[in-house]
Parts: C-alpha cells; sequence; structure tokens
C-alpha cells in the first residue's frame, strides 16, 4: 500500500527542483537506495514512457532509457527535433497534446526555457524535465543530491567547493538551491567571467548561510567535504588571453588531492573535457562515474513516484 | 486653479477617476483595464502638471466601478494611481492601487529564449519584489525588473 506521501507525489510533475519538499525529496532518495540494491524488478510493466528530446543528450537520455527499461517499461520517443514533427513546424503545445495520448510519462528536454512547466500544465501524464535551456535539471540535482548523502552519510552541515563555470552552469544553481536547505556552507571558485550570479548569492545571504568566494582553490581544498566540478567553457570568454590565464587554475589533478579530508568526494555532471585530469580517476575519491550510475536509480525512484508505483 | 482643471476634463456624474496615471503610460493605463474596448463615456486629459510625477494623466470613466483585483493591474504602470468613486457628483470613496503577489498576462519576459516569447503562453509572474517591481517568471523562472518591464 501506498503512503501519504507517496500520494500526495502520483500524477505529480517534477519541472523544478522547488516542486518537491524536502520530506519528499528525501522519500526519492530513500525509493533510489531501494532501487540500488534492487535495480532490475518487473513495477513498469505495461508502462509507456516517452522520451522528447528536442535537443541532444547522450547521458540523460540513456539514463532514463535504461531506468525503464531494467524495471520492464517500454520507451516511445525521439532524440533529435529533427527527427520529429517539430522540424515541420509543429508547436510544443501540439506535439504534447498529441504525445500524451500515447504514453504514461514525459520525459523531455528542450532548449527553451520554461518550455517544461508549460508542457506540464497542458500534459494529462506527468512531465519530468530533463533540462530547458539554463534553467533547471532537477533529475540531476537529485541524483547529486543522493551522491552527496550516500558518500558522506548526511546532507547536514557539510561544506561543498562549487568549481568552474558558476555563472552559467544550471547544474551548480540548483545543486545550491537544494542543499541550501541542509545548513551547507558553499566555497565558489570560479574566474572574474563566470562567478556565482548575485541572485544566488543574495538568496543565500537572505537564509543567513555561508559562502565565501575564491579564484583559486589550491590552498584551501583540504577543508572541502565535496568538490562539485565543472567544465570552464572557452567560448564563454569575451577576451582568449583571459581564458589562456585561467584554463590550468580550474583543472584538477590528483597531486592536489594530498591533504583532502578522507571523506572527500569528487562530483562532476559530466560530460568532463579536461577539468578533471585523467590521473585523478583511479583515485578513491573520484566519483563522478559512480554519480553517473546512481542517476539510473534516482530515475528509476523519480519514474516510479510520478506514476504512484511506489 | 482647482476649477481650470475641472474644466480640462469634465466632471462625471456616477462612475470612476484614475488620478496620478504616469503620462506616458497612460495608453498601457488604458489598454490594461480594456477602456478601448468599451462603450462608456470615457474622458481623459495627458500631461498635465504633478508636483509628484511631473507630467500626469487623469482618466474619467462614467459608469464603470472596478474590482479592487482589476485595478491593481494597473499597479505595474501606475504604481502611484488614486481611484474616486464618484455617485452623484461626489467623492464617496478612494482607493490606492497594490501590486499584487501574481501578474497575470500584462508584462512580457524579459528572457528572449522563454517559452512565452516563442509561443502563445499567457505569461505569469511572481512578484518577488513590490517596492521596486521584480518579477519572477512562472516559466523559466528568470527576474524581470522595473527597468525591463515591458508591457504585452
Amino acid at each position: 500500500m501506498l503512503g501519504i506521501r507517496a500520494i500526495l507525489m502520483k500524477n505529480r510533475s517534477l519541472v523544478s527542483i522547488d516542486d518537491f519538499s524536502t520530506e519528499e525529496i528525501l522519500r526519492i532518495l530513500d525509493l533510489t537506495e531501494e532501487f540500488e540494491k534492487e535495480p532490475t524488478r518487473k513495477l513498469l510493466e505495461g508502462k509507456v514512457v516517452a522520451t522528447l528530446f528536442f535537443e541532444p543528450s547522450t547521458r540523460t537520455r540513456l539514463s532514463f532509457e535504461s531506468a525503464v527499461s531494467r524495471l520492464g517499461g517500454k520507451i516511445v520517443g525521439f532524440s533529435d527535433a529533427l527527427n520529429s514533427s517539430v522540424s515541420k513546424g509543429e508547436t510544443l503545445n501540439d506535439t504534447i497534446l498529441t504525445v500524451n495520448n500515447y504514453c504514461d510519462l514525459i520525459v523531455m528536454r528542450h532548449p527553451i526555457e520554461g518550455s517544461a512547466r508549460y508542457a506540464s500544465e497542458i500534459a494529462s501524464v506527468p512531465v519530468i524535465n530533463a533540462g530547458d535551456g539554463a534553467n533547471q535539471h532537477p533529475t540531476q540535482t537529485l541524483l547529486d543530491l543522493y551522491s552527496i548523502r550516500k558518500t558522506q552519510g548526511t546532507l547536514d552541515n557539510l561544506n561543498i567547493f562549487m568549481v568552474g563555470d558558476l555563472k552559467y552552469g544550471r547544474t551548480v544553481h540548483s545543486l545550491m538551491m537544494a542543499m541550501s536547505r541542509w545548513n551547507t556552507t558553499f566555497n565558489f571558485i570560479a574566474p572574474e567571467e563566470l562567478k556565482m550570479p548575485d541572485e544566488f548569492k543574495l538568496y543565500l545571504d537572505n537564509l543567513g548561510l555561508k559562502y565565501y568566494e575564491h579564484s583559486d582553490f589550491t590552498d584551501i581544498i583540504s577543508k572541502a567535504d565535496i568538490i562539485y566540478m565543472t567544465r570552464v567553457q572557452k567560448e564563454r570568454f569575451s577576451d582568449p588571453i583571459e581564458y589562456e590565464k585561467v584554463k590550468n587554475v580550474y583543472v584538477l589533478r590528483n597531486s592536489m588531492l594530498k591533504n583532502t579530508k578522507p571523506n572527500m568526494r569528487i562530483l562532476h555532471p559530466l560530460p568532463r573535457v579536461n577539468e578533471i585530469h585523467q590521473d585523478v580517476d583511479s583515485n578513491p575519491k573520484a566519483y563522478y562515474f559512480e554519480q553517473a550510475l546512481n542517476g539510473v536509480y534516482t530515475r528509476q525512484a523519480i519514474v516510479c513516484s510520478l506514476l504512484g508505483i511506489k | 486653479m482647482k476649477e481650470t482643471k475641472q474644466m480640462s476634463v469634465s466632471a462625471i456624474q456616477n462612475g470612476t477617476v484614475i488620478d496620478h496615471v504616469p503620462a506616458n503610460n497612460l495608453f498601457k493605463v488604458i489598454q490594461i483595464l480594456g477602456l478601448d474596448r468599451i462603450d462608456n463615456q470615457i474622458t481623459f486629459g495627458t500631461n498635465l502638471e504633478s508636483k509628484k510625477l511631473g507630467r500626469k494623466a487623469i482618466i474619467k470613466i462614467s459608469g464603470v466601478f472596478f474590482e479592487d483585483a482589476d485595478i491593481n493591474r494597473i499597479a505595474l504602470v501606475a504604481p502611484d494611481a488614486k481611484l474616486n468613486i464618484i455617485r452623484d457628483y461626489e467623492v464617496v470613496e478612494k482607493k490606492v492601487v497594490e501590486v499584487p503577489d501574481v501578474i497575470v498576462g500584462i508584462a512580457k519576459c524579459m528572457n528572449p529564449k522563454c517559452i512565452t516569447n516563442f509561443e502563445s503562453v499567457t505569461t505569469r509572474f511572481k512578484v518577488v519584489s513590490k517596492k521596486n517591481v521584480t518579477l519572477k517568471c512562472h516559466y523559466c523562472e528568470k527576474i524581470t525588473n522595473q527597468e525591463n518591464l515591458q508591457i504585452i
């Protein structure tokens, strides 16, 4: 029998991490733990999940498809808008109203911000936002939270280092806002061009949470519980010389990890380019590939919750 | 002085007078309240002198009494507007506008990548600050502030 919280989550959409209360987030994380123990079950037999990827994504789409397939569900959809009726000029409204006749749940990624919220308002089935432009990517945030809780044993009172592109990176913004529920201390390490935007710092100020900004992190790395690395993209810099100056400051190397805490783990939403040197991969503190695996279990927990199966 | 003003925009017997509208937003107020689509008698004056606003406009609408929720829709463009409710040539009630908590279908989201700028979606904002009106888009979650505010 489903508990009261499970009933409350049934038929809801997940568009933004703020759609879920702290209790609901914790419930998803607990369910994720269950799926990690037993990821292959026939819970979604007879269910059809549509994956509508209006822009290409490898990891997120495959992770969702793997999650659903392992639970016996079927997948329909497209992985590129060029192969869909969108290329013929169909509106998102019409695509959603058509597709929701064919499936029990929609997973969508779309380059336009707010598209998933809009889709969730017109669809008769739950919608999971798998990324809407630079706005939200809540399943990434939930798998990040799961990875943090699993490696640290708690979400409370942690010191999180966010490194790289803190200006445009939607994953860091969502994770920062989600982690602010658990008295986190933040260290933001970014070049001047890619600093955390003021609106997010204001958000932390209003909550009375501590954050520190740095341009380099070699001296302070020993304080970190989690280092969340992101890609510094060359095209974000107006001046190529500026990029050349900073590009190596934000590359994590194995030699830098000597004095780090034993519990410290390195996370990265992937794909990585060169910001984590390959010599880090064999260090037990490197956690990014396990983090990607956790994505499958997290998405199983989310899909089953929204369908009211778990 | 008072008499001259009354002459420029004639008095009404019953209805609503909206005063202290910024002159440059007069037509936005008319549009938001849908005054261009009703049959009632309406007179307005604009570019009138105002100590507070520099140049103000005034609108007199015969036979129309607004609900608070309707009148608050003009708060984005005329935050200092004052309403006089007139019955039999007398002011029987005065009202001020209040910025509502949610703005639906009046403002444009300033984010060019927002869905509301691509498909026919009614815009919807949460008002995060009422003092210096700051709106958060319900769809793309980006902030539109007073400087970027555009009325649809």
